[in-house]
This record gives C-alpha cells, structure tokens and sequence, in this order.
C-alpha cells in the first residue's frame, strides 16, 4: 500500500511525517541531518532516494542523502564549490531531481548538477557566465538560487530563479542562459526602470503537469503565469488579497490548477492577510481564486511561509501542504477544501515537499 | 571511551605530509566527530602547516577538508584552530610534539 511522506526542511534539521494513503494518521520522524539548518527536502520518485539541502555555520554547505526513507543519512560537497578567490559557497538552497541528473542552486547564486544521485557535483557555469551576473543583487534571503525546474520531455530545457536577479532560462542543458522575465515588475525599482530585463524578485516558479510550457510564478511584486516558458508572464493577482507572497504549487495533474499562500504585503508583516489564514486556489489557471479556510485559524494568525514551504502530493484527490515560519505543518487531503495541523511545535520551517512511495 | 583513542595517521601518500618531522596531536570537536563516525577525537598527524595537516584528515577521510576550511581557501569563519594557544591559519606552522585544537566557535541560534 502506498506511503506518502511529508518532507520538510527546518532551520534545525529535517523532519519526516509518514502515513498511508489515505492521510488520516501521520506519524512524525526526525531531527535528521544533524540539526543543520536545511533549505530544501526533496524526494526522488524513481529510486526513493531522499536529499536535503543546507548549510551549516561551522561545517558549511553541503547535500545529505538517504536511502532508506530517512532512517539513514550520509552527506557530501564534494564538487559543490567554486574558483579560489570567489566568494564562497554558504548554502545548498534548493534541489530538483532532473531526467539526466539531481540539480542543486546555491548561494551566492549558482548552479550544480549531479549525475551519481548526490556524491559528487559538477559546475553548471554557464548561469554564472551570464553577463548579467556583475549585477545580481542580493534580496532579504540573500543572493540565493532558489528553484530549479527541468521541463519533463526536454531535459536540455531548465529554469532558475535566483532572488533578486529574477528567471533564467536555458535550452541547452545549461551552457547559455537567457532572462525570462518580461512582464513581471520590479516595484522597488524607480518608476521608469520597473520593468527591466533583469533583476526582480522572483519567490516561486512552478511547471503544469501536462507537458506543456506553462509555468506560474509567485514574485515578490505580484502573481503571474506564462504559456511560452516565461517568454511573457501575465499578471493573475486579481481577486487575491494581496500581490505579495512567498510559495507556489501546481496541482499533480491540472494544468489550471494553482495553490498560492499571499500574505498581507511585503512592508506590512508579511503574515496572513488580517492575521487569518487561507491558502488560495483557482482552477482556471489564474483568472478567478477561491480562498480555502476550513480547519485553518481565522484570528492571530501571525505567521508566514516561505519560498519552498508549499507542495501538493500526487494522490487522487491530491493533499496539499505547507509549513510555517513558526514551526507549524498543515495539510489538506481534499485539495483544500478542509485542513488540519499535522505538526505544531518544529523549528522554523524552509520546505516542504511530498514524496509517495510503493 | 569512544573517541579517546590517538590515531597513527600514516603517512607518504600525498603532497605536504610525505616529507613532514613534525609530528602533533590534533584534537578534533564533537559536533565534526558526529559527521565522522569512524573518526577519532585525538588524532596524531605527522605534518609542517595547518594546511598539510588538513591535507592529511582529508585522505584519512574524504570531504573533511570542506567542513572545516572554505574555498577560498582559508580556515572557516565559525571554525578555530588553536595552535601553541594562537588562533591559527592555513599557513600556521606545526611544532614537533604539539597540540592541535579544532574548535567550533559559538555560533548558532
């Protein structure tokens, strides 16, 4: 019978929360990774392979891997570094588990990729070969590469998004990169240069599941999506209460289905809008949006979620998830119709990814 | 005890420590020793600098050189290493018969 784990990245370790299908009864594991503060948890659908990123003070960055569904953990950074002389690396910040290797985005901004599940790592230097690069400013996370996407039926297609420097995207597995961010603003920017090549603030990206070239992205200045792999976004922040928010999830199979947490603004707090929680749904890609709030607090609800703290899983219906900055893990088994708190008292919460295993 | 044992770290099989007549004890913090389990907390190590000391824990075992030294290259921030009681760099010459302390500084949250 299928498990569906709930992988989630913690400012002191990862942490597992296990059921079976049918998601009534969850049972938590951890702290793993020696308490590590861990940015991303991702699960490998293929092999059941586990991996967690992060960077810890002392030791510094590195991949930790487990086969065996977290009972066992080993690490390694061989390969994930760059030039002497550079400025070096503090963090692995995100994962993505790719057709032709297992990606990871680092900070300061950059691209690795693995091609023996996470024991050594090469240099995708071409992201950083970019001309833009000189210019790429920090945000509030600092300058970390903080999604990666692979588009399924062409793993020469890849798309990151660096905070603040904005998406890129590359066609040729890597070697050269191009900005794909016309049409989503940079409101802290003067008001003649909002809309520039480069340089905004994206929080999220997410790929549709049909195959196609669709992507949503959650922005620092609004809610867009794009049809042509980010050539143009449109904004889709209309009927939301806010256009500021942190994560983005699609739904395992429809393409018009669409998971955002916004908060309350990016100078206001950045809690739950009128301190009462909602996850916000569509299910016509973007043009009108349900707010979801069942078995959700609707008053005090000072929390936030971050970049990565949102996924849905693959079941039918699918469960949605997200962890907040206060240690909290809600999840829905009915794509949000109803919630409950599945974890209360973990660390600060990074990430938040399902993986279903066999 | 685990971990109280002084490891003979043979030498001859890289650059830096082939050559080396200085030979320390080097003592290495708990919180590395958890990403090690095979390591020791004392460790005698034959070799001239920092540097070719770190050189020699990395051979014993793969990938210790990147949790205690950044790319750089240079001791990390949050890591000390104390030498003849001076906070020490990658440079840092070894005596003969010496102590080698790797500390974790107070870091965290």
């Amino acid at each position: 019978m299928a498990k569906v784990l709930v992988l989630i990245g913690t400012k002191k370790g990862t942490f597992i929360l296990e059921s079976d299908a049918g998601r009534r009864s969850w049972s938590l594991r951890g702290p793993f990774c020696n308490t590590w503060p861990i940015q991303h948890v991702i699960g490998d659908p293929g092999t059941g392979n586990i991996y967690a990123a992060g960077g810890n003070a002392w030791f510094g960055p590195a991949v930790w891997k487990s086969t065996d569904l977290g009972e066992t953990w080993t690490h390694s950074s061989a390969g994930l570094s760059y030039a002497e002389g550079e400025t070096p690396i503090a963090a692995a910040w995100s994962l993505a588990q790719g057709t032709d290797a297992l990606y990871a985005g680092v900070e300061p901004a950059g691209l690795f990729k693995s091609a023996d599940g996470g024991e050594t790592w090469s240099h995708v230097g071409g992201l950083r070969d970019h001309p833009s690069r000189p210019h790429w400013q920090p945000g509030g996370g600092g300058l970390i590469l903080h999604v990666i996407v692979q588009h399924p039926k062409d793993e020469r297609k890849l798309w990151v998004g660096i905070s603040s420097a904005g998406v890129f995207h590359s066609a040729d597995g890597g070697e050269t990169w191009e900005p794909r961010n016309k049409g989503t603003r940079a409101d802290y920017m003067p008001e003649d240069q909002r809309y520039p090549e480069y340089g905004q603030c994206v929080h999220s990206l997410a790929l549709a599941p049909d195959g196609s070239d669709r992507l949503y992205q959650q922005n620092h200045c609004g809610m867009y999506r794009s049809d042509d792999g980010g050539k143009v976004w449109k904004s889709i922040e209309a009927g939301l209460p806010s256009t500021f928010g942190f994560p983005a999830a699609v739904h395992p199979r429809d393409p018009d289905t669409l998971f955002l947490l916004p908060l309350n603004g990016d100078v206001n707090g950045r809690y739950m809008p009128d301190a009462r929680a909602a996850v916000w749904r569509t299910r016509d890609g973007g043009s009108s949006w349900t707010a979801l709030r069942n078995g959700l607090p609707q008053q005090d609800a000072y929390f936030g979620v971050l970049r990565q703290a949102l996924a849905t899983d693959k079941l039918e219906p699918a469960g949605v998830y997200f962890g907040t900055g206060g240690g909290c893990l809600y999840a829905s088994a009915d794509e949000g119709e109803s919630w409950a708190c599945l974890a209360q008292h973990l660390p600060a919460i990074s990430s938040v990814e399902t993986l279903v295993v066999d | 005890m685990k971990g109280e044992a002084v490891t003979e770290i043979e030498q001859g099989d890289g650059v830096g420590a082939a050559d080396a007549t200085c030979r320390v004890s080097v003592l290495l913090p708990r919180a590395l020793l958890d990403l090690y389990p095979e390591a020791q907390r004392e460790v005698a190590v034959s070799a001239e600098t920092v540097r070719a000391m770190i050189d020699v824990l990395d051979r014993r075992w793969p990938g210790m050189r990147d949790r205690l030294c950044d790319s750089t290259p240079r001791v990390r921030r949050h890591i000390n290493i104390f030498v003849e009681g001076q906070r020490a760099s990658l440079d840092t010459a070894l005596r003969d018969g010496g102590k080698v302390y790797v500390l974790t500084a107070i870091s965290g949250g």
